[in-house]
């Protein structure tokens, strides 16, 4: 196999200090030999100056001078690596409870998540919160490193523990692949080359259980999706009577001849050509960009979706939504927001807080109705006119909104549809 | 249909997110323009745009913001590449910035435009009304731009406050901005150096031959070779060599270091890259000023 037919994985690493988040991502980026020597040769005078032996693997994460001044993250830094099987993309995301909004954001797009427990001290409350909110975003893989293995000898105990106190809990979440994978991001140990301290581990080190991550599957091929992003009207004598659709297939397949129905319109036609980056193509599937070329003259617009006549998503003005808020002002009741889903955007209001989360015990909290920064609620939204909405839980794609708040602009919430 | 694979390989899902990206902001935005350096990023986002349009003719402007210390071969192939698409080229003029005494020329050996650039562009994107300003920065190339948006808001004087950011979750891009205020798009931000060669060697794009190894006259200066010009002003102890250079990004010519390389051929240069130890914006004496040299310039304005 060559280079080029490699699969991106994008995978979300969450922690909160002190386990060694930092630590592994750069571990990560060392090994697999993914840092240029200038920037060993910085890391390297600087861990000199902060009187660290050798090399501070964390310092290859550090970012921007804020946060290098207060030594702790505030925001989600992506990071890049390759090897020879896959190319990766990480979201770095800072795991306090303050920073929920940003492991949400960072698991938005992910595939997989990196959990990092401290094996001295089992599964924590911030474990079970990460685990939720992995469980809550639908990432497909999940994998839990039990890090700092060299400071409990190495011992298997440690390992047996998270194992069992992490099943206790993970019953009430939906998380189709879960790993444990035993390492020692500061001494390298089964992250990427497999640890010579524990034998009696026989699963893959974590870089090779990234590489081999069976994804292709987690990309919805069944429901057929294509928001419409823009209609192209070319001015040119050659293409006078062209108007194609373009977009970017958010589930599903697409074939040349297929019936397909506009929404919310109701407007049936066929699909008479397809467009792809590279010319023309008889079949296409998500996440491709392309567009399309109708067999009837109909009328569509940005914020229409086509989609297979035959499998419909559901015109909704009203939906049950979990919501993160991402604002540091308060929800208001009876605000008017604009929701975006899809290229689609209509105005909308929550209507009613369902239950609250409480983050830390993963209970539902009745009778609390104020929405505040980082707080994970059930609501009730209703928008003016009918969005084309699936559940989450099917599509990542068409299940998810977020809120903007029309007199500042700002995106002040993510929603997941029910 | 059972067997066939329906996955994209990291190329495709690269190039799908960035035609997104493009289409994005061609609808929420009245104005938008590509920032045009004729380096090979922003040569790599126009080819892009052409593919997300097409067979439409490409929507965007290009605005390119000119120093005065080009490289020659940079503008012309930036008039080249302008002919070839039927675009719109804006030009901000850094000397018009200087002359009108908007901007202060910095004085001494080191002397550089970088800086100067900023209050251009701003200035260009004011006049021209533009409000997305489409750039080929990378998340990978320092590391002020790991946590940068693809849809980067900037305040009515043009900056970036790394503190108020809107979030981006999954591909839902948040454009809408009050009456003065703009924003950048980063459609290759995911994209790392080594995908942009492997992209222009896939797709047979055209790129300046300075990105190629050339016969130069170069001086030895913080640890490149500074291509001579009218500009250089050499030190008692330096001296212009003849050497086999090409650059890996391409700035201003004063301040532009090549390296020492026989990549005559996008192949070898890929080659190269993939076995490269130093990264791409180490040849660049802008960012060595200080640790947080690009941060800094980042805040004020700086693509």
């Amino acid at each position: 196999m060559s280079i080029k037919d490699n699969q991106l994985l994008r995978f979300t690493t969450a922690g909160s200090v002190d386990d060694g988040k930092s630590t592994l991502i750069g571990r990560l980026l060392y090994d697999s030999k993914s840092i240029f020597e200038d920037q060993i040769e910085a890391v390297e005078s600087t861990s000199k100056k902060k009187g660290h032996e050798g090399i501070d693997l964390a310092l290859f994460t550090d970012g921007l001078r804020d946060e290098r001044e207060q030594g702790i993250t505030i925001d989600v830094a992506y990071r890049y690596f390759t090897t020879p099987k896959r190319k990766f993309i990480i979201a770095d995301t800072p795991g306090h409870i303050q920073y929920t909004r940003n492991m949400v954001t960072g698991a938005s797009t992910a595939n997989a998540a990196i959990i990092l427990v401290d094996a001295r001290h089992g599964v924590i409350e911030q474990t079970k919160r990460h685990a939720f909110i992995a469980s809550l975003l639908q990432i497909p893989h999940l994998i839990v490193c039990i890090n700092k293995m060299d400071l409990v000898d190495f011992e298997e105990e440690a390992y047996n523990n998270v194992l069992s106190q992490f099943e206790d809990f993970s019953t009430k979440l939906f998380v189709k692949d879960v790993r444990f994978i035993p390492i020692s991001a500061l001494m390298g140990d089964n992250v990427v080359n497999r640890s010579e301290n524990m034998s009696w581990y026989q699963g893959a080190p974590l870089l090779h259980t990234l590489e081999t991550l069976h994804i292709s599957s987690d990309v919805n091929i069944v429901d057929s999706r294509f928001p419409v992003q823009t209609v192209l009207r070319p001015q040119r004598d050659e293409f006078i009577d062209y108007r194609g659709y373009a977009g970017r297939i958010a589930s599903g397949i697409f074939r040349i001849g297929d019936e397909i129905t506009v929404m919310p319109s109701g407007f049936t036609s066929k699909i008479k050509a397809i467009n792809g980056p590279n010319g023309e193509l008889e079949e296409v599937f998500a996440p491709m960009s392309v567009s399309m070329t109708l067999e009837d003259d109909i009328d569509v617009a940005r914020g229409d979706m086509l989609v297979r006549t035959k499998n419909k998503p559901e015109p909704s003005q009203e939906m049950e939504v979990m919501l993160c808020w991402l604002n540091s002002e308060s929800a208001k009741a009876r605000t008017k927001y604009t929701v975006r889903h899809t290229s689609n955007e209509q105005t909308g209001i929550i209507k009613e807080v369902v239950y609250k989360i409480d983050i830390n015990t993963l209970g539902r909290k009745f009778d609390d109705d104020d929405i505040a920064m980082n707080d994970i609620c059930k609501v009730k939204i209703r928008t003016v006119k009918p969005l084309m909405i699936d559940s989450y839980r099917e599509n990542r794609v068409t299940g998810s909104i977020i809120l903007i708040d029309q007199r500042t602009n700002e995106t002040v919430a993510a929603g997941m549809i029910v | 249909m059972s067997g066939y694979n329906y996955s994209l390989n990291y190329i495709d899902e690269l190039e799908s997110e960035a035609i997104y990206v493009l289409r994005e902001v061609w609808s929420q935005f009245q104005n938008p323009v590509i920032l045009f350096s004729g380096g090979k990023d922003s040569i790599v986002v126009t080819h892009l745009a052409k593919k997300a349009f097409y067979p439409s003719k490409i929507p965007f402007a290009l605005m390119h913001v000119d120093t005065g210390h080009n490289f020659p071969e940079t503008i012309k192939f930036r008039d080249d590449l302008i002919e070839e698409l039927d675009a719109r080229l804006i030009v901000g003029s850094v000397q018009e910035s200087i002359d009108e005494g908007r901007v202060l020329e910095e004085k001494g050996k080191n002397a550089t435009r970088n800086a100067l650039q900023i209050t251009t562009l701003l200035d260009a994107i004011e006049s021209n009304k533009v409000d997305c300003a489409i750039g080929g920065g990378r998340r990978d190339e320092e590391k002020a731009r790991a946590k940068e948006r693809f849809f980067s808001h900037r305040d009515d004087f043009g900056q970036w406050d790394p503190k108020n950011q809107r979030p981006e979750l999954w591909n839902l891009f948040n454009g809408k901005h009050f009456e003065g205020e703009h924003f950048r798009a980063f459609p290759i931000s995911n994209w790392t150096e080594m995908d942009v060669w492997n992209y222009i060697l896939r797709e047979n794009i055209e790129i300046p031959s300075l990105y190629l190894a050339h016969e130069r006259e170069v001086v030895w200066r913080q640890n490149s070779w500074i291509p001579k010009s009218e500009f250089l002003i050499l030190e008692d102890n330096e001296e212009i060599v003849t050497k086999k250079i090409r650059f890996r990004t391409l700035g201003d010519i004063t301040i532009t270091g090549g390296i020492e390389s026989n990549a005559d051929t996008i192949e070898k240069v890929v080659e190269e890259v993939s076995a490269m130890r130093q990264t791409e914006r180490g040849n660049r004496s802008d960012d060595k000023r200080s640790e947080t040299a690009m941060e800094d310039r980042k805040k004020q304005g700086y693509f």
